[in-house]
């Protein structure tokens, strides 16, 4: 179950600096670990972070094994038009999840 | 012996007694504090923002195994129960509860199991297991900001023995939970701050753990920490010590699902 946490403000006035907060839930394995076993636990990480804002990139995110699991990314942007802000997160072993916005910019 | 002094004798027997029985060293309640304040404002803020709260993602995930029918009776909890946040408002402030069929104690974990082999006829969840920590969540969500409230009344027996396991000094490092959490609180263990260990957010997401865990996990971290012999989860002393410890933060608010380093 990919569970994410998205907080991006509904609204906002043109030109304003907006903060975008993204929660996502994933275990972050690093790769480094050993089971009780001794066998080698395989590595599962999110890779990459891309937003975009009517489908235009704004920010992207390269991620690595010593970044904490549930990983918690926040940026800021200027809302210049109203429309949709999409976020995806993609990782290893084929994680793919994406959530969406709508903003409102008067 | 003239009467006076019989008093004073019987007085000072008195005093010995209680003495013994321990009913005057627990913790005073006015000067009990929730482990929140001891926390930084990264952490806090961290807790107070549903959106940053990583305990949060659980709670999704148990909104949803709420209305999920499982089991070969194709039952969801919420077909009995309804709608959680009016059913189940304020429900787990009062667990560990008196289980009149179990004739005791039994966890809010132990309280979903049991609903779900009876109603549900479903496989009982493994402690700690994901779909057991977002029911209990998801739960304990309900909770929160209400005061904890154990029946003391009726669980007496568990409360007294809960706290005689928190007394009792134990492992190689012979150290019991009061030396430390009713004794030393707001010292320092390496760079941590000693905390009451009230139990008013479980479960929580603990940075250290990088995942939700119940209670019990915390005190089979604490048990094996003093190197003592564990208690497997769900057992009799885990039970003792869960009702214990609610009962010990009675009236305090609860923070579920909180955020702990």
């Amino acid at each position: 179950m990919a569970r994410a946490l998205v907080n991006i403000p509904p609204k906002a006035k043109r030109g304003e600096v907006i903060t975008i907060r993204t929660l996502m839930s994933h275990q972050m394995e690093t790769g480094f670990r050993y089971s009780t076993t001794g066998a080698p636990i395989p590595r599962d990480i999110i890779t990459t972070f891309i937003a975009t804002y009517n489908g235009e990139e704004i920010f992207r995110a390269e991620l690595f094994p010593a970044i904490a699991a549930n990983p918690f990314i926040t940026f800021t942007t200027v809302a210049t038009e109203s429309g949709t802000i999409e976020l995806t997160w993609r990782g290893d072993n084929g994680f793919a999840a994406s959530e969406q916005a709508t903003i409102t910019v008067e | 012996m003239s009467p006076m002094r019989c008093v004073a004798l019987l007085a000072g027997l008195l005093v010995v007694a209680s003495a013994l029985a321990g009913v005057s060293e627990d913790l005073p309640l006015d000067q009990r504090r929730s482990s929140y304040d001891d926390m930084g404002p990264a952490t806090r803020a961290m807790q107070d923002a549903d959106t940053d709260n990583p305990g949060m993602l659980w709670v999704l995930d148990g909104e949803t195994l709420w209305r999920a029918k499982t089991g070969s009776a194709a039952r969801a909890c919420a077909d009995c129960h309804g709608d959680a946040t009016q059913s189940m408002a304020g429900v787990a402030a009062r667990y560990p509860a008196f289980d009149p069929k179990r004739g005791g104690p039994v966890t809010l974990e132990g309280r979903i199991n049991a609903c779900r082999v009876e109603n549900q006829n479903a496989q009982t969840l493994a402690y700690e297991s994901r779909e057991l920590l977002a029911l209990s969540a998801y739960l304990a969500l309900q909770s929160r900001g209400k005061p904890i409230a154990i029946d003391e009344k009726k669980l007496g027996e568990t409360i007294a023995a809960g706290r005689d396991i928190f007394r009792q000094r134990q492992g190689q490092l012979n150290l019991s939970c009061a030396q430390c959490h009713d004794q030393h609180y707001g010292g320092k263990l390496a760079g941590n701050t000693i905390p009451q260990g009230h139990p008013n957010g479980y479960p929580l997401y603990r940075l250290e753990w990088q995942t939700l865990g119940s209670l019990q996990r915390r005190l089979r971290n604490c048990l094996t920490g003093i190197r003592a012999e564990n208690h497997a989860y769900d057992s009799r002393e885990l039970i003792a010590l869960e009702t214990y410890l609610k009962w010990r933060a009675r009236g305090m608010l609860m923070e579920s699902p909180a955020v702990r380093p």
